[in-house]
């Protein structure tokens, strides 16, 4: 199963922040029963993408050597609904890192106003946590999410595009 | 200069209301994390994190809600803790009140030695220490 909620990386930078981008659209499924006639971008789907831009940020501190998992929601607000046609931006910030869990928190904005605040903690889960009955490979960042790692190193140290491999 | 008691106390009210989505006035010293204000286990860890922030401390893993204390199985015996265990127990958590858990240490009523006063107590310590 496919369950990727943003488009493309359009910063990165390691360790500290990443910005990221959905295009919402009608070809989507999921907007024609949210809701039949009232087509708006879900609020948890809106979490969702925050935890993929924010998790890819997360994982690569660590080469993505260990499964980061989405393990609290501290804050998830919005006050507006992007509908198609709209780009929504996820843009997120690690404040807190170390060897149990990283904190982040970010903005969601849609055609560049926020419209709402997605503040998250990730735990780190490594082979030595097997007892938690979890496998013992990389189930977090699976070849899914190669397609958005390459967009995110398509990003030089400063975090914007580099131009010759646009 | 390092804030008072009260001052302590107010700032852990403040983290916990919002780390666990409890009204301030139901954190009072005597609440207990688990048992009064519905702490989970990923909750301690955001605990720890929005401590660090709102006292700018450093809180090393395990120093205030012990992990590994109790992974000698020589520490338990059946329900209870052994006096090893109790001891050990009690060296890594000074900031706790052991006077009710050492009469009857069942592992089950652990979670009780986790109260707000306990938070305060390793706030204050840290803060003085500093």
């Amino acid at each position: 199963m496919r369950w990727i909620w943003i488009d493309t990386f359009v910063e990165f930078v390691s360790g500290q922040r990443a910005a990221a981008i959905k295009n919402v659209t009608l070809a989507e499924d999921y907007l024609h029963d949210h809701f039949p006639g009232y087509p708006v971008m879900p609020a948890s789907l809106m979490i969702e993408g925050m935890a993929q831009t924010a998790g890819i940020l997360v994982g690569e501190v660590r080469d993505f050597q260990e499964n980061v998992i989405l393990a609290k929601i501290r804050l998830a607000e919005f006050r507006e609904y992007p509908v198609p046609g709209d780009q929504i931006r996820y843009e997120t910030t690690i404040d807190s890192f170390d060897e149990r869990a990283a904190v982040t928190s970010g903005r969601v904005l849609k055609n560049e106003q926020e419209i709402g605040r997605v503040d998250l903690i990730f735990s780190h889960v490594n082979n030595a946590d097997r007892s938690l009955g979890l496998p013992d490979h990389n189930f977090v960042f699976t070849e899914q999410f190669r397609h958005l790692l390459a967009t995110a190193r398509l990003l030089s140290s400063n975090g914007d595009r580099k131009p010759d491999e646009e | 200069m390092a804030p008072s008691r009260e001052e302590v106390f107010t700032t852990v009210q403040d983290v916990l209301s919002e780390a666990l989505g409890v009204d301030h006035e139901e954190v009072s010293h005597e609440s207990t994390l688990q048992g009064d204000l519905g702490a989970e286990s990923i909750d301690f860890l955001d605990i720890v994190f929005r401590l660090e922030k709102a006292f700018s401390i450093k809180i090393p893993k395990g120093e205030l809600f012990p992990e590994d204390a109790l992974s000698n199985p020589e520490f338990v015996d059946g329900d209870k803790l052994t006096p090893a265990g109790l001891d050990t127990l009690k060296s890594a958590m000074p900031h706790a009140d052991f006077s009710q858990f050492e009469k009857d240490p069942d592992i089950s009523k652990m979670p009780d030695l986790f109260t707000v006063r306990t938070i305060v107590n390793y706030v204050e310590g840290k803060l003085k220490a500093a």
